[in-house]
């Protein structure tokens, strides 16, 4: 049913985003087909990186990680931004183009009552726009 | 396991760089709270520390504004007045530095390591180092100072009790219109070229070499490392950054407040629109509000676009000026200008037994402080923009390059002017208040009405790049040197340099800030010496 399964990753937060990579590692599995993590980088020192480069190796680690935890095929592909607060959900939609991922699992948080009002949860703007199906975990 | 590349990946390893091995994590001193939908990521304790500092020194300001504003005053006339020579001649250095590092083979260092690219091509890069730190400056200045100094230095020496009481520079030109005509263009560009592009180039090359190179957080506090090693990231960092915040957002809010008076003195010229107070907090709110809408947008799709519409702007008036004008005439201009300058560099530049103080004191000294003043936001923002350049590509552009076209500038803007006054008699321009002296030059031209408005949204649309950068940079700090902080935050900052300057408009205090944030162009050119040593240290640890 799914040929490539696409995770967006934040390094600097990854204790929260369990839940959405077990699903992830579970679907690979189910449907035999390789996930691939997407994280965007800042070109200036970031919390979990010094550069782009050091950015893009921690993130080809956690992949592999991933893949010997779970036991799916895995891959990793970073994206840097010239402003990464406000394209992030751009650079997602692209990586999951580029990547031709046809399902995008994303952990996101429980909006609040005021969320309603001002939305600030990058899961539902990626599923608002994307083409590939979106899987929000909460 | 595989790491796909192509053109949007990140580029693999940008090259060797020697990164500094600090126990600090960036954004390990950050609070993250959350208010509502907002999500906040601010450094503690600068984000509350400025915040809270600037609101008490606005409250001071207006509550006390009669005995507090002559006290900022006189801090800023005893500073430009006693210490001209410190401001000279750290002036000198920055130069000589930049100089330097274009000839030696320290120049071959690429910001941002071996390996990496360009971020921008030359049209956006400078675009936004020319909107963010001296557009505005150029719109104002390029009729008014190259006729102040030619009018003064006409006027020679004037003498009361051995003290000369005249402005003109050197030695002035007495009665000798092409003399003092000389003087006085190669005095303005003295004032625009080389030394300010240096203190900017200086902050910006210490900065992006200091982040790219070496792995700091892109903050002021960063070029200290060298120097006080990991108490960078206490109380002295603290300190530094705090005085970068209180100087960048002092420094946009007043310019702000008098961009309205300002804009609104334009739109009374061309429109009738009569100065007002409610006119002017409408067109701060304007501002406010493009320059929010640009900082959402971010840093490609808002400020560099409106960056790039700007410089087009600027230039298509210029090629008008030029061409309208004396074409010839000024182009040969631009050509004796250079060799003007070239002859007075060195006099006008020194920074002892200056006979012309009031010049060296009231005009250059007051220049450099207020670049300086200027210098963490603007070398900031040249360091976001600047990845991937080598040391002597970045310096040839931002100091070269610039400061031959704000040579250009003047020439043709101050050119004609001086030309409209002598040959036509138009002696309105030189008695028209500041900001009027552009408007009525443009009457002495064809096609008026148009070259007005372009005139006056050049104006405003400067402001809208200097506010929406300046609120990039401010969030930048205090995030703690996180470039990807919460979108609210950079809204908070543009909001409340908006709300500062309509307070201060408002309730007066706009003049006393300003000598406030002027004032603070002291520190700075302690922290740019620092950063001159900083650099060479930095650049001779780097593989070239």
């Amino acid at each position: 049913m799914y040929n490539r399964i696409m995770v967006p990753v934040d390094l600097g937060h990854t204790p929260g985003l369990e839940k959405a990579l077990a699903t992830a590692a579970n679907l690979a599995k189910t449907f035999n087909c390789p996930v691939c993590y997407v994280g965007v980088t800042t070109e200036t020192p970031s919390s979990e990186a010094h550069n782009p480069a050091e950015f893009a190796s921690k993130l080809d680690s956690f992949a592999k990680d991933q893949a010997a935890k779970y036991g799916h095929e895995a891959m990793a592909k970073s994206y840097v931004g010239h402003d990464v607060s406000i394209e992030l959900n751009q650079l997602i939609l692209k990586a999951a183009v580029e990547l031709g991922a046809d399902l995008i699992i994303m952990a996101s948080h429980v909006p609040t009552f005021l969320e309603h009002i001002w939305p600030a949860s990058h899961g539902g703007n990626i599923a608002s726009h994307a083409s590939a199906s979106v899987f929000v975990v909460r | 396991m595989s790491t796909d590349a192509d053109t949007d990946a990140v580029p693999s390893p940008d090259g060797t760089s020697d990164l500094i091995k600090t126990e600090y994590q960036l954004g390990q001193d950050n609070l993250t709270p959350k208010i509502g939908p907002f999500g906040l990521d601010i450094h503690n304790p600068v984000f509350l520390v400025s915040g809270l500092t600037i609101f008490a020194f606005v409250i001071v300001t207006l509550a006390f504004q009669s005995s507090v504003g002559p006290i900022f005053d006189a801090i800023r006339v005893w500073l430009t007045s006693n210490l001209d020579w410190f401001f000279l001649s750290a002036a000198n250095i920055f130069v000589i530095l930049c100089l330097v590092l274009i000839v030696t083979p320290l120049g071959s260092v690429r910001l941002g390591g071996r390996d990496a690219k360009p971020d921008y091509g030359y049209i956006g890069w400078f675009s936004m180092l020319f909107a963010a730190g001296m557009g505005i400056g150029l719109m104002f200045f390029g009729v008014s100072e190259p006729i102040s100094h030619y009018t003064s230095a006409v006027g020679g020496v004037t003498l009361e009790d051995g003290v000369r009481t005249d402005w003109a520079p050197l030695g002035g030109a007495l009665e000798d219109p092409e003399a003092a005509r000389k003087l006085g263009m190669a005095a303005t560009i003295f004032h625009w070229g080389l030394h300010p592009w240096a203190i900017y180039a200086i902050v910006a090359l210490a900065l992006a070499l200091f982040s790219y190179n070496k792995g700091l957080p892109l903050t002021m506090r960063s070029i200290f490392y060298p120097i006080f090693g990991e108490r960078v990231w206490g109380w002295p960092g603290h300190v530094i950054d705090t005085l970068a915040v209180f100087a960048t957002l002092f420094g946009l809010a007043t310019s702000l407040g008098y961009g309205a008076q300002q804009a609104n003195a334009g739109l009374d010229f061309v429109f009738g629109i009569s100065m007002s107070g409610n006119t002017q907090v409408i067109l701060i709110i304007a501002i406010t509000a493009v320059a929010l809408y640009s900082v959402m947008r971010g840093l490609d799709g808002g400020v560099k676009v409106l960056s790039e519409i700007n410089m087009g702007l600027a230039a298509l008036l210029l090629v008008f000026v030029l061409l309208a004008g004396q074409t010839v005439a000024i182009l040969t201009d631009f050509v004796s200008n250079l060799g003007a300058y070239a002859e007075s560099i060195i006099p006008l530049s020194m920074p002892f037994q200056r006979e012309d103080a009031n010049f060296s004191q009231g005009w250059t000294a007051f220049y450099w402080a207020w670049w300086i003043s200027w210098s963490p936001f603007v070398g900031m923002f040249i360091a976001r923009v600047s990845r991937g350049r080598t040391v002597r590509e970045f310096v040839i552009c931002v100091l070269l390059i610039p400061s031959i076209v704000s040579v250009l500038w003047m020439t043709v803007f101050g050119g004609v002017a001086i030309d409209l006054i002598n040959k036509a008699g138009m002696t309105q321009i030189a008695d028209a208040d500041l900001p009027l002296k552009l408007f009525e030059m443009l009457k002495g031209l064809p096609l008026t009405e148009i070259t007005s408005v372009v005139g006056i949204v050049l104006v405003i649309v400067f402001f809208v790049t200097s506010s929406d950068s300046g609120s990039l940079v401010i969030d930048t700090i205090t995030a703690g040197g996180k470039t990807n902080a919460p979108v609210s935050q950079r809204v908070f900052w543009c909001t409340f340099e908006g709300l500062v300057a309509i307070a201060l408009l408002l309730g007066g205090g706009l003049g006393a800030l300003q000598a406030m944030a002027v004032s603070t162009g002291f520190p700075f050119t302690i922290v740019l010496l620092l950063a001159c040593f900083a650099i060479v240290k930095g650049l001779m640890s780097e593989p070239r």
